[in-house]
């Protein structure tokens, strides 16, 4: 019972962040656009998806997806920042002496980076008809629940590395270090069934590639995977990350 | 049964011992102070009765709770208000309020009325929906004073609560806490290291190197240094002191800025000495004895002097943060 109160406070204080923040919330949808306009335009007029099942609508449609696993991706892990900046600033503290559980902390801290990047990927759906896409209601009742997991699994990700940083310098590096890869072999800018062949292991083993192709198969009906399959890797690597961000905060204090 | 009960507390940070063998009992509702030079052992002591550090050897008790046993236990049951800022300056005043007090467990019902009195005894009330980084220092303080009543602690932790402020604010504060204290009627246990703010407190313990060399009442303490204090500077200070041992047989110690000495009824001596002193005297000042004056007469030294122990406690610092 205490440590659901611990889980809910450290979510609602997230909530509460994320909704004093509004106004940078919305202004983060340019960049993003910024990417799958003039990225999707530029890219897609160099080379050609005659012959692929994309064909269809153009290469800025195709990588519309991506980019919503891409805003998730990038919220989520940075969410985790919090956890160094805190540190510094002392609210830790609050916390770590309050009678609530490490794990608890954990959790609580997960899931509110995931409510983040959750409600930051969902305003990129705002996109869409831009994107040439079309999404139904049911679509994005699919699409909402999927990209909470992604979001889950990556702020576990990102408070795993950040509860055993020092400064938000490192933090960075370490994350950057992760992010780019994952991000480019997921498979969110380019076929991944077309890679060479040293690359098909890499982009199997990113997470990120069954979120992608998850969201790929809702909004455009094109995954390499079946849902169901994509949905257990991301539960299982999410489980994994989670508990990874427990142990570390149980070092804490 | 007490409020605080230490017994040969201990700890070592790798094989740094920074409290060495630390025994005190607080009755309940007593305000007790820890005073002592910045690196003496006094956070180490106050993050281990609040649970965020493990002792080296030792016991603890917290409301009757054992420190390492019943950590949650000693958590509800204690308030703290951290050397550092623990506030989360992005949220507002009542933000900051609401999710303490739903973390200890503050029933919902009486959580508005809870926040908005509290609020009001440190007199922030019309400031409960600003962010928090539009306060002053001070107020940032009294709010964190505020949240660390919320939960209705027996025991209130004060580690420095006037560090880094102005004068004005500092004596503001003091107020704050006088009056929360005779209206709760809670025990305090409170860390400083200036001098007159440990005037407030029942008793004082005075810490040094990670031991208490004296312990007992503001007054009791300061009638350990024998009278009245005179400083003086003179044209020859080692000249002046044998002089001074010699004819009036009291002892005389160099402080730095001059020679200092203790002495029963200050204002007779003084027209004496500066009649009988065959070396010139350059200046002269009384005073009455202070507790910077038992800390002197206790270590030899001045309790604001940086030496190299401040190096060790931003060494302790960052490893009680692990």
């Amino acid at each position: 019972m205490r440590n659901l109160r611990g889980i809910y406070v450290i979510w609602l204080r997230d909530v509460k962040r994320f909704w004093q923040d509004r106004v940078r919330v919305v202004v983060g949808i340019a960049q993003p656009a910024l990417y799958l306009f003039v990225l999707g335009n530029g890219l897609g007029g160099s080379f050609s998806l005659a012959g692929t099942p994309a064909a269809q609508g153009g290469f800025v449609r195709f990588m519309y997806p991506g980019i919503i696993g891409m805003t998730v991706l990038f919220t989520a892990t940075f969410s985790a920042i919090s956890i160094v900046w805190d540190r510094e600033f002392g609210f830790l503290k609050e916390v770590l002496v309050a009678p609530v559980s490490r794990s608890a902390i954990a959790i609580g801290k997960a899931l509110g980076g995931a409510t983040q990047a959750t409600l930051q990927g969902a305003i990129i759906l705002l996109l869409a008809p831009l994107a040439g896409v079309q999404i139904t209601l049911l679509d994005v009742l699919i699409l909402l629940p999927v990209m909470a997991l992604v979001a889950f699994a990556m702020t576990s990700l990102g408070i795993a590395i950040a509860a055993r940083m020092r400064s938000m310098e490192s933090f960075q590096v370490v994350m950057n270090f992760f992010l780019m890869p994952m991000f480019f072999l997921s498979g969110a800018m380019f076929f991944t069934d077309r890679v060479p062949a040293w690359m098909k292991p890499l982009v199997s083993i990113d997470p990120l590639t069954y979120g992608v192709d998850a969201l790929r198969g809702i909004v455009l009906g094109l995954n390499r995977f079946p849902l169901v399959q994509s949905v257990l890797i991301l539960a299982g690597f999410a489980t994994l990350a989670l508990g990874l961000a427990v142990r570390s905060f149980q070092r804490e204090g | 049964m007490n409020a605080i009960e230490v017994h040969d507390l201990r700890k070592n940070f790798k094989e740094i011992p920074a409290v060495k063998g630390v025994s005190f009992q607080i009755p309940p509702g007593e305000i007790f102070g820890f005073l002592g030079p910045n690196g003496a052992g006094k956070t180490t002591t106050i993050n281990i009765l609040c649970t965020l550090l493990t002792p080296t050897a030792g016991t603890a008790l917290v409301a009757g709770h054992d420190v390492v046993r019943e950590r949650d236990q000693v958590r509800r049951k204690i308030g703290i208000v951290f050397q550092d800022r623990a506030l989360d300056e992005r949220l507002t005043a009542f933000d900051n309020m609401q999710l303490h007090a739903i973390l200890y467990n503050v029933p919902a019902r009486e959580l508005p009325k809870r926040i908005d009195a509290a609020l009001a005894t440190v007199e922030l009330l019309d400031r409960k929906k600003s962010l928090v980084r539009t306060f002053s220092g001070g107020m940032k303080r009294r709010l964190e004073i505020a949240r660390g009543l919320l939960h209705t602690p027996e025991v209130l932790f004060l580690d420095e609560p006037t560090v880094g402020l102005d004068p004005q604010t500092r004596r503001a504060i003091w107020d704050y806490i006088q009056k929360l204290h005779q209206k709760r009627g809670l025990t305090i246990f409170m860390t400083t290291h200036y001098m007159e703010e440990a005037e407030v407190c029942h008793r004082i313990a005075i810490i040094d190197h990670g031991k208490i060399i004296a312990l007992d009442t503001p007054a009791n303490l300061k009638r350990l240094v024998g009278g009245d204090v005179v400083i003086l500077k003179t044209s020859d200070d080692a000249q002046a002191a044998a002089e001074i041992q010699s004819r009036f047989h009291l002892p005389v110690s160099p402080n730095g800025q001059g020679l200092r000495l203790e002495v029963e009824g200050g204002e007779q001596f003084i027209p004496t000495l500066i009649r009988d002193l065959p070396t010139t005297i350059t200046s002269i000042s009384l005073h009455r004895p202070t507790l910077e004056d038992v800390f002197v007469k206790l270590t030899g030294r001045a309790i604001r002097e940086e030496g190299p122990e401040s190096m060790l406690r931003v060494g302790m610092r960052m490893w009680g943060r692990r």
